[in-house]
């Protein structure tokens, strides 16, 4: 572990706490004026949660232990994922767990703990919700894990840091085919995993065609705080991820002030423009019906593919 | 797409200009902070409040920009908006709604239905008024309420 490492692994789980809640005020501030209308501002999600901390927390009748841990874990992935992989810095705190396999698998990880306690309800909505998320996470992690292993082929490694660092030395790469199929294959993939338009519809408050929000529907108070919390800080990581491995400029390869200064203020803009595109684009889409998910999910895991086999072919 | 686009730069802002904040806030809602999520409950309304409150929501007087926003489960919920006179199939149904919303928590009474029965008072299938089966923290007076006093009624609530 070097001093780089460490301080990144210091400030990035402090950025992104911190900046996750922004970031979905952003998007829904973008929506709104594009909407015509004037919006809560980018401070409201963060009312929120500090308003449902002080709640009172509610575990529903019937429900065992997993309930109340799931959100705890949910969040500790995220976290382990925002302290380990290249945000800030390209040295990481815990360099074998910035490892491509690893960072998807703790992501993973989280969704399903969360599916496993929406069953866990026993209501009719939570386990709607929880297949559904099961049936787009086994079509997503197969193209997340093969889109990013394009770009790990040309390395020869797999830690996202060691990725990072080799296209900051070889830009060129950015515009390579394999490069640009991937990128429109973790576009895909970055959609379904944080629940977006168009494959799900974060503000709808019509049960049945929810997916991520019918998982939370029974967790109230405190727990509802964590669950939020850790859905806007993946929504960042995936972000962030997206924008370090195609465009890592500005991230800081020393441990001196100035680089760090720089390494956060790419990051914040990296994610705010990301993010503010996002928010647009979804004001042109409308939900597409759940049966024709997979057969977008099947086209970004044919592009990811298509990557895969041009990084060996193009090499 | 296009012409969506040129659509949103030749309307631009939609919203009206917001009135003056209401002076007199709920006090039970002053440990929120600014941050309301509201519940709507339909105790057996003619559907007209509901049209309302769609508006009071819509881009034109857009509540959600003094921080009120409608979810889709109780227990998000920090208040209920009941409309309607309480029928008896819905007076259990409120009951256990308003039991799954965490502490601390509000109702509000929308309509004149939900206030004292309005036209439907002594109805052979009304069980009363909102505040017969849960407590009322606020009530919003109309047949239907306009949009604009739906709106001061959730500033109230949300203190902005």
């Amino acid at each position: 572990m070097t001093l780089l490492g460490l301080i990144g692994g210091v400030i990035q789980p402090v950025l992104i706490v911190g900046g996750a809640p922004l970031l979905v005020g952003v998007l829904r501030q973008v929506r709104a004026r594009l909407e015509g209308r004037v919006g809560p501002g980018v401070l409201q999600p963060w009312r929120d949660l500090r308003k449902l901390v002080g709640k009172e927390a509610i575990t529903p009748r019937g429900t065992s232990e997993l309930f109340r841990v799931a959100p705890l874990v949910l969040v500790a992935t995220t976290l382990v994922v925002a302290v380990v992989a290249p945000f800030v810095t390209t040295a990481s705190a815990a360099d074998p767990v910035a490892d491509l396999f690893a960072v998807v698998a703790l992501l993973a990880l989280g969704t399903a703990v969360l599916a496993l306690a929406a069953i866990d309800t026993g209501t009719a909505f939570g386990g709607m919700g929880a297949s559904r998320e099961m049936t787009i996470l086994a079509l997503v992690e197969p193209t997340l894990l093969v889109a990013i292993f394009a770009l790990s082929v040309p390395v020869g490694s797999t830690s996202l840091a060691a990725i990072v660092s080799s296209t900051l030395n070889d830009p060129a790469r950015v515009v390579s085919p394999v490069s640009l199929l991937a990128a429109v294959a973790l576009v895909v993939v970055i959609v379904a995993e944080t629940g977006r338009l168009p494959v799900d519809n974060p503000a709808t408050h019509l049960e049945l065609t929810m997916v991520h929000e019918a998982m939370t529907l029974e967790y109230a108070g405190p727990d509802l705080a964590l669950v939020e919390l850790a859905s806007a800080m993946r929504l960042t990581v995936f972000l962030g991820l997206f924008a370090n491995l195609f465009a890592p400029w500005g991230i800081a390869t020393s441990a001196a002030p100035l680089a760090l200064l720089v390494g956060v203020l790419a990051l914040v803009v990296k994610i705010a423009v990301l993010g503010a595109l996002l928010a647009a684009a979804e004001v042109f889409l409308a939900k597409l019906r759940l049966f024709r998910v997979p057969e977008l999910l099947a086209g970004s895991f044919l592009l990811s593919l298509l990557a895969v086999s041009a990084s060996f072919f193009l090499a | 797409m296009l012409g969506l686009w040129r659509k949103i730069r030749r309307t631009g802002r939609i919203a009206e200009p917001a009135p003056p904040a209401p002076g007199d806030r709920v006090e039970a809602a002053a440990g929120l902070g600014g941050s309301v999520q509201i519940r709507h409950v339909d105790a057996g309304s003619c559907n007209g409040c509901e049209v309302e409150i769609g508006s009071a929501f819509g881009p034109v007087h857009d509540a959600e920009r003094y921080g009120a926003r409608l979810v889709a489960s109780p227990r998000h919920a920090d208040a209920l908006l009941v409309t309607g006179v309480v029928t008896r199939n819905m007076a259990e149904p409120l009951r256990r709604t308003f039991e799954a919303v965490p502490a601390p928590k509000l109702v509000v009474a929308v309509g004149d239905c939900a206030r004292d029965c309005g036209v439907f008072a002594g109805a052979y299938g009304v069980v009363g008024p909102v505040s017969d089966v849960v407590p009322v923290d606020l009530e919003i007076a109309g047949c239907p309420p306009r949009p604009e006093a739906i709106v001061e009624g959730l500033r109230k609530l949300t203190g902005r």
